[in-house]
């Protein structure tokens, strides 16, 4: 059984359909990247594996269980999907230990002494060691984001999202953070990203998929996806990057 | 016919002023803890409620305060429930103060940034912990300056439970010149007193709005 696996999901925003019945299964270590246009729906796609968007029909399995309307099981899916965003959204009244430390005290009721040992091992990982005492108003994006991504490991997720994590940043600071998204691919975290930094997906990803006008219009490893688009619109959209 | 000093007149007013005091003082910390109860109510998402408080803000907010303390005071006694001035005055100046509260606040917490909310909750956190640890204490830095100075309002809105009969500072004065006939020199202390109750909070209002913009922690 995969980890996660979308069945037929359908969501509209008023008149407007989004997802027009998406089939999705993802393993675990696996890493994917969703691709295509800005309307393509796949941000509204990835914002449906942890409930941030409900959806109108079709059904979301995580970790075996059926993601339903109650209260306990958004919070089992949430504590097995970890995400992180494009606009990074930090607690700006806690400093990068503090905002790392509240979920596991708060929702895993882990201890203080606990919380802080994998709060500071988080941080670590993600090289901010020195940083830890900031506030998220002293820190770079690039800084913001990686204490994000430390956030949302500390939680121990299954899978983890990511919101085009670094569209929001100044270019010389993507690296910083692409760097961290690539070493935990490699550790064999499970991944779904939502990117524009094709050079990347391609080098970090096992699986591409290319969303167009609501459906997943094709899938497959990079190399084959990039290289032998297999419909118009992708060799189109791969084109248009090139150029 | 006796005569009256200035000091006869203050020491008076002073005496009464004690009143306008400790009703605006309670009418705040009731109005504000239903306030909060409200907000809470108001923010949890569920549809009836919303709708629900929403009526209650705007029926405060589109009556005058004044029509509300006659209500209370002249038609609780019609369903066998006597009130005195005392309490019809800190009955109706909480719900008064909590309709604007709720309001004031609402709009506060709803300045939080979205991602707040997505962030936390994708983080697991339910509404009450959401509330509690992320969206209160930064919505709590943009409401100080706004509440101070609605206190202000309150403090003043306590002048209107003089019609009722209640004997604060307004009553008093009232009282006081129908034994000198010096309207000018006694509601002129009233007023100066007034302003000495509300200026110190609208100048502290003003330094928190200063000192709070300039930080986001």
């Amino acid at each position: 059984m995969s980890l996660v696996e979308l069945h037929a999901i359908h969501k509209s925003f008023g008149a407007v359909q989004v997802l027009k019945g998406i089939d999705l299964k993802i393993d675990e270590g696996q890493v994917i990247a969703l691709i295509g246009r800005s309307g393509s729906g796949k941000s509204t796609l990835l914002r449906t594996i942890n409930g941030l968007e409900t959806i109108d029909d079709g059904t979301i399995m995580v970790a075996g269980k059926k993601v339903g309307d109650h209260d306990t099981d958004l919070l089992d899916l949430r504590l097995n999907v970890g995400m992180v965003f494009q606009q990074f959204n930090l607690f700006p009244h806690y400093t990068a230990l503090e905002n790392v430390m509240l979920s596991p005290q708060v929702v895993k009721k882990q201890s203080k002494a606990e919380a802080r040992a994998i709060a500071e091992e988080m941080l670590t990982k993600v090289g901010l060691a020195d940083k830890m005492t900031h506030y998220p108003d002293q820190l770079s994006g690039g800084q913001q984001q990686r204490v994000a991504i430390a956030r949302a490991l500390a939680m121990k997720p299954r899978v983890l999202l990511c919101d085009e994590v670094t569209s929001a940043l100044d270019p010389e600071l993507v690296n910083e953070v692409l760097a961290v998204v690539r070493q935990l691919a490699e550790e064999g975290m499970t991944l779904v990203m939502v990117t524009h930094e094709m050079r990347f997906a391609r080098e970090v990803c096992d699986t591409l998929v290319f969303m167009h006008h609501g459906r997943i219009h094709e899938k497959g490893a990079p190399e084959a996806v990039f290289a032998n688009p297999k419909t118009p619109e992708l060799a189109n959209f791969v084109g248009g990057l090139a150029g | 016919m006796p005569e009256f000093t200035l000091w006869d007149i203050v020491y008076n007013l002073l005496l009464a002023a004690r009143w306008t005091v400790l009703l605006s003082l309670v009418a705040f910390v009731m109005g504000g803890f239903v306030a909060l109860v409200l907000l809470l109510v108001r923010t949890a998402g569920n549809p009836w409620a919303m709708r629900l408080v929403r009526g209650y803000v705007e029926l405060f907010q589109g009556t005058p305060l004044l029509m509300q303390l006659f209500i209370l005071f002249f038609g609780l006694p019609l369903i066998g429930i006597d009130v005195s001035p005392w309490i019809a005055a800190m009955l109706g100046l909480t719900l008064f103060t909590s309709a604007f509260l709720t309001e004031i606040w609402r709009g506060c917490v709803e300045s939080v940034n979205k991602g707040q909310w997505e962030a936390s909750a994708t983080l697991g956190m339910n509404f009450t912990q959401q509330m509690r640890y992320i969206i209160l204490p930064q919505a709590l830095r943009i409401a100080v300056a706004p509440t101070v100075g609605f206190s202000v309002q309150v403090v003043k809105g306590t002048a209107v439970t003089s019609i009722i009969g209640f004997v604060e500072l307004t009553k008093a004065g009232t009282m006081i010149t129908n034994a000198t006939y010096a309207p000018f020199t006694v509601y002129g202390c009233v007023a100066v007193l007034y302003f000495v109750i509300c200026y110190p909070l609208s100048l502290y209002a003003r330094r928190l709005e200063g000192k709070l913009h300039n930080v986001s922690r």
